[in-house]
């Protein structure tokens, strides 16, 4: 009698479907695609809004290893050993050396009259490159957006994070001071007593705090500015070979025990831990938007499948006159809103997968802290077209069993 | 083939009470044409719905075909009309998404058969009616004599013990209605029984019997020659 059921379900499902009003089901549908959507995107990008940030963080800071100073030292100790223990490693790809310091950056200086006039100056993090490296490691040379990045031989010329000048600085707090230069300019580098006159070669822009509060020059002038010949380094950027996992890198650098002379940090590790509580934060809201979503969908189906009914009261009437099982009759209506939710969830895949997600990734959206993607993890997304497809089932149930358990005269005579 | 015993029909709203069928009792025997005839009001579409199985009468027997149908539960009532039962309704009650083969395949499609036997005798049934161009037709398309030719098959096709029909040709005009009627009579002729509900003279005159109400009860029946 069950199959029995379900056949006659199938069937009366099929040709109501098919002989419908076709732009009623084209608009059914585009409301289980729009709500689909609303489960996943809104959420994603909520997720995507950090992840953006973190990706930036690998892409133009981190890498996917990064070695770092101990804190409380000045630099990494053994960096000899550290650096051929990376080059030795067959899992690594590529590697950048960097020299780091706190320092300042000044300009206009040259228009100072008197001991009391103000030079105008920024902190700023001076970090001494090999340029070819670096890009090797990390696309910081894509972020450049007035001049160039540095190249092997430049001589006396630097590039400035954007937000260490004015005309580009996020950045309007009090203590917080940034310096008036553009491409050409000659700016004086301060670290310590140690000052050198530089040419601005480029200005790079990126919303990695660590990038855009920095000064880029050639590693071999900023160690002769610091006096340094130990070679004594304080960052190390990895890039990990295609297929390789970065925790597997870290952890075999660790068993080479560099983490005696460094931190060694996967891009994961060495995310800010504010950015993951906010990545809690934001998943935790786009799940309660997707579970309102969720319901707003359910009681779509719901009105639909009722006015379906209702309309068709007559007909259910007739159905169980003619000797139509009841349970046949929900089926039928259980198989349509079935329909509706996976051909809804369907195109919605399609336009998350095919169209939302690619674009925003080539083109992410401008957030003033993050350059935002879509997070979409495919069996998150399954859940989703489950989630919904249940939802969506149920919502159609109940109003069809409502009017099939109603008197067959009174549906009949449409009473 | 049917028995009634003291059918008694009341609607309630509110406080008031209203009696449309005051107690009936009838009898119509295996193969017999039996008419239900009176004016607006008088309990006939009530008392055919009744015997039908599909209302719950307040009280009184309904027997058929040596069932007793008064403690049935609206799944046994289904399951009774599916197999035993026919229905012709007045505005035809052909479902719009099928078409006039799978409308009248779907009794047989409840009962388990096959789909290529339901619709082999689906197409046996319309081609009687004279249908036969016309079953991958929708109801929408399809003229009103023609949809109740339709609706006659679909009652037929599962070979009920009884058809009921009511008033089959009040929607049509003459020509189509004498056709139903003559589609009527030949099923009779074939030994179906038919209970009919009807406020036309002319069409109650080709039953074998005329059961008259008036106001709730059974008034006359008269034997037509």
């Amino acid at each position: 009698m069950f199959i029995q059921d379900l056949k006659i379900g199938w069937y009366l499902a099929t040709r109501q479907l098919r002989r419908t009003n076709p732009w009623t089901t084209v608009l059914i549908v585009f409301v289980m695609v729009l709500t689909f959507l609303n489960l996943t995107v809104v959420s994603g990008i909520l997720v995507g809004l950090i992840e953006g940030s973190v990706q930036q963080n690998k892409d133009k800071y981190t890498g996917d290893v990064i070695i770092s100073t101990l804190d409380q030292k000045n630099y990494i100790e053994n960096s000899p050993y550290v650096i051929s223990v990376i080059k030795n490693n067959p899992d690594i790809l590529n590697s950048s050396v960097r020299y780091v310091t706190g320092g300042s950056i000044e300009a206009n200086y040259k228009l100072k009259t008197s001991d009391k006039d103000k030079i105008e100056g920024a902190s700023a993090f001076i970090a001494g490159v090999n340029p070819e490296d670096e890009q090797s490691v990390t696309g910081i040379y894509s972020s450049v957006v007035e001049g160039n990045f540095l190249v092997e031989g430049d001589y006396d010329q630097v590039v400035v994070g954007s937000d260490l000048l004015k005309k580009y600085s996020r950045y309007e707090v009090p203590g917080f001071e940034a310096i008036d230069a553009d491409i050409g300019s000659r700016v004086r580098l301060r670290i310590g007593d140690v000052s050198r006159e530089v040419v601005v070669k480029g200005i790079i822009k990126s919303k990695v705090d660590e990038i855009g509060r920095r000064v880029f020059l050639p590693e071999n002038q900023l160690r002769a500015m610091l006096g340094r010949d130990d070679y004594g380094i304080n960052e190390v950027a990895i890039k990990v070979k295609p297929g390789v996992n970065a925790a597997h890198v870290r952890d075999s650098l660790i068993a080479s025990e560099l983490n005696h002379y460094a931190k060694v940090q996967t891009f994961e590790d060495a995310m800010p831990k504010f950015l993951e509580q906010m990545i809690l934060t934001f998943a935790l809201l786009g799940n309660i938007i997707s579970l309102i979503g969720l319901v707003v969908a359910s009681i779509t189906v719901f009105i639909v499948i009722f006015i379906n009914a209702i309309t068709r009261k007559k007909f259910i009437g007739i159905l169980k006159a003619i000797g139509i099982r009841g349970r046949a009759i929900e089926w039928s209506y259980i198989f349509q809103s079935f329909f509706y939710a996976v051909a809804g969830s369907m195109i919605g895949l399609a336009v998350l997968y095919g169209l939302a997600q690619p674009i925003v990734a080539a083109h992410p959206i401008n957030f003033p802290f993050s350059d935002g993607i879509i997070v979409a993890p495919l069996g998150e997304s399954f859940f989703k077209v489950l989630l919904l497809i249940i939802a969506t089932v149920l919502a159609g149930y109940i109003p069809a069993r409502m009017i099939v358990r109603r008197n067959t005269l009174d549906s009949v005579l449409g009473r | 083939m049917i028995k009634v015993k003291d059918l008694k029909k009341y609607f309630y709203e509110g406080e008031v009470e209203t009696k449309v069928l005051k107690g009936l009792d009838l009898q119509v025997e295996k193969g017999e044409f039996v008419a239900i005839m009176g004016r607006s009001g008088a309990g006939k579409s009530t008392f055919l719905y009744q015997v039908s199985l599909l209302d719950n009468p307040t009280s009184g027997e309904i027997i058929i075909d040596g069932v007793d149908t008064h403690d049935f539960n609206e799944e046994q009532k289904v399951d009774f009309r599916l197999h035993e039962l026919g229905y012709v309704f007045q505005d035809y009650a052909l479902l719009p998404d099928l078409t006039a083969l799978e409308n009248v395949a779907l009794p047989l499609l409840m009962q388990g058969e096959t789909k290529a036997f339901a619709y082999k005798k689906a197409k046996e049934a319309l081609t009687k009616m004279g249908l036969e161009k016309r079953a991958n037709a929708v109801p929408s398309n399809l003229s009103g004599g023609e949809q109740q030719r339709v609706s006659v098959s679909r009652a037929i096709v599962h070979k009920p013990k009884i058809l009921f029909a009511d008033e089959p040709t009040a929607n049509l005009d003459n020509e189509s209605s004498r056709v139903v009627m003559k589609i009527f009579q030949e099923l009779h002729a074939q030994g179906q029984t038919i209970v009919m509900v009807t406020h036309e003279e002319e069409y109650g005159r080709m039953a074998q019997r005329i059961v008259r109400l008036d106001d709730g009860l059974i008034t006359k029946i008269e034997i037509n020659s």
